[in-house]
């Protein structure tokens, strides 16, 4: 056997609450992140993504807090990300915990910050995230700000820079599908997968089972992220893991318990 | 029972705390000096990022080289690494040019190098513990990996456990009182912490 394909279930914190908004806008409350947490880890999720996504503008304590607490009670990794504008925003949520920090609009700005983590503290632990639309068949453009403000940048170019510059892995969000349920976006996820040799995280859409199974066999993705269908019970992660098991991908088979 | 946790700053330091407090210990200790470490007796040396800063800062603290060394040779203090705290075993690390390791189990830390270009480095994940050699303390299962460098040993008898990314990496060494895991228990849910249990209680 080979490695896993990870099933990463996201959970967007804003104001130290889990929330998961449709297209980033329409925020509905969804608990708390730390006993969330705390159930993925139970129920065998193979790593945990916390997305801080009112960090820019909010107190940063908030989110070491959660950091913290869940790492106290939960065993498998975690990446968080949000607001990480520098080597010493990065310090701190390792320090708190997290396990990996992913980089999002400091990457697009200064993408420099990437190599200023990894130098640091080893590509192991910097997820460069790709937020992009699609603006042309075949091409799509970086944005910003939940996927309000364009770029102008391409995004596959921007991925193999962050993965040259030292990223470990790389977080390829559609900002078309984000919240709709429609899909991960396949052809951008497998341009950037094929194109790098780092580890490619599908993200942005999910809406059902196949979809997972989809990013991995056509999106070419090493991991696969989704927040609503796991969040709303409409599937497990025991779920996720059979029916990427009967597509022929190899996953773990987690021994799973009631949390603690 | 006093366990020392060697405190260099290494990043995953709270999440191997946690869990060996979750799987059992009672007395963990955090260590940066000689002094502690004399003391204790069981040694854990956590460890992520590149080869040579865990080292320049392992090698920053004063005496805990030497008194670890003296605890696992003298005392034969059971000793656990952990990632590049396993990778600090070896004789020398090759990320950002040549350093020398402790030297403990006979061996270099090189880069995965996969002839197939669809192998993803870093090794990132969840894959199999194979042992390879009867340990008390290795039993099959899955665990999760974070590395771009592996652990080549000189003596196959040293390698406890493999797993697989694009050919065979070592998962695990040791020797003697000495065990060092590629893989991270404090971040392998069920499998690691009874893996930290086993440690706990292995009387070698």
């Amino acid at each position: 056997m080979t490695v896993r394909v990870r099933v990463i279930p996201c959970l967007d914190v804003a104001n130290g609450r889990v929330v998961k908004g449709v297209n980033f806008v329409d925020l509905a409350d969804a608990g708390d992140p730390v006993e969330q947490a705390r159930l993925y880890d139970s129920m065998g999720a193979d790593e945990l993504c916390f997305l801080d996504i009112t960090a820019s503008h909010e107190d940063r304590g908030t989110i070491l807090d959660i950091v913290k607490r869940t790492a106290e009670v939960c065993f498998m990794p975690v990446t968080v990300g949000g607001g990480v504008r520098s080597a010493e925003d990065a310090r701190a949520l390792l320090l708190a915990g997290a396990d990996k920090v992913a980089v999002n609009s400091a990457a697009v700005a200064r993408p420099e910050v990437v190599a200023d983590i990894a130098d640091r503290f080893g590509s192991q632990c910097v997820v460069a995230s790709v937020d992009a639309r699609r603006v042309a068949e075949g091409r799509w453009e970086i944005f910003t700000h939940g996927g309000r403000r364009a770029t102008g940048i391409d995004a596959l170019e921007h991925a193999a820079r962050l993965a040259q510059l030292g990223a470990g892995e790389l977080l390829v969000t559609s900002m078309d599908g984000d919240g709709t349920k429609q899909g991960y976006d396949l052809a951008l996820t497998r341009a950037i997968a094929d194109a790098v040799s780092v580890p490619v995280i599908a993200s942005g859409g999910v809406g059902t089972l196949d979809h997972l199974v989809e990013g991995v066999r056509e999106g070419h993705a090493s991991a696969v992220l989704a927040a609503s269908i796991f969040h709303f019970g409409q599937h497990t992660i025991a779920e996720a893991h059979a029916a990427l098991s009967e597509a022929g991908i190899a996953v773990r088979h987690p021994v799973t318990s009631q949390p603690n | 029972m006093s366990i020392a946790l060697i405190d260099y700053g290494a990043g995953n330091l709270h999440s191997v705390h946690n869990a060996l407090i979750k799987a059992g210990a009672r007395d963990v200790v955090l260590a940066a000096d000689g002094e502690v470490v004399r003391r204790a007796e069981r040694i854990v040396l956590p460890g992520v990022g590149a080869f040579r800063a865990c080292r320049d800062g392992l090698y920053s603290l004063p005496g805990v080289v030497e008194a670890m060394g003296e605890a696992v040779q003298a005392r034969g203090v059971p000793f656990l690494g952990i990632c590049v705290g396993m990778q600090l075993l070896a004789d020398e690390g090759e990320e950002f040019g040549s350093h020398d390791g402790l030297g403990w189990v006979p061996g270099s830390v090189c880069r995965i190098e996969p002839a197939d270009a669809n192998i993803k480095v870093p090794h990132m994940g969840w894959n199999d513990v194979t042992p390879a050699t009867p340990h008390p303390l290795i039993v099959p299962g899955e665990a999760y990996f974070l590395h771009s460098y592996h652990f080549a040993a000189t003596d196959p008898a040293h390698v406890l456990a493999t797993t697989d990314h694009g050919g065979p990496i070592v998962a695990a060494v040791g020797r003697d009182t000495i065990v060092g895991v590629q893989y991270h228990p404090e971040k392998s849910q069920s499998y690691g912490l009874s893996f930290l249990s086993r440690f706990l209680e292995w009387r070698p």
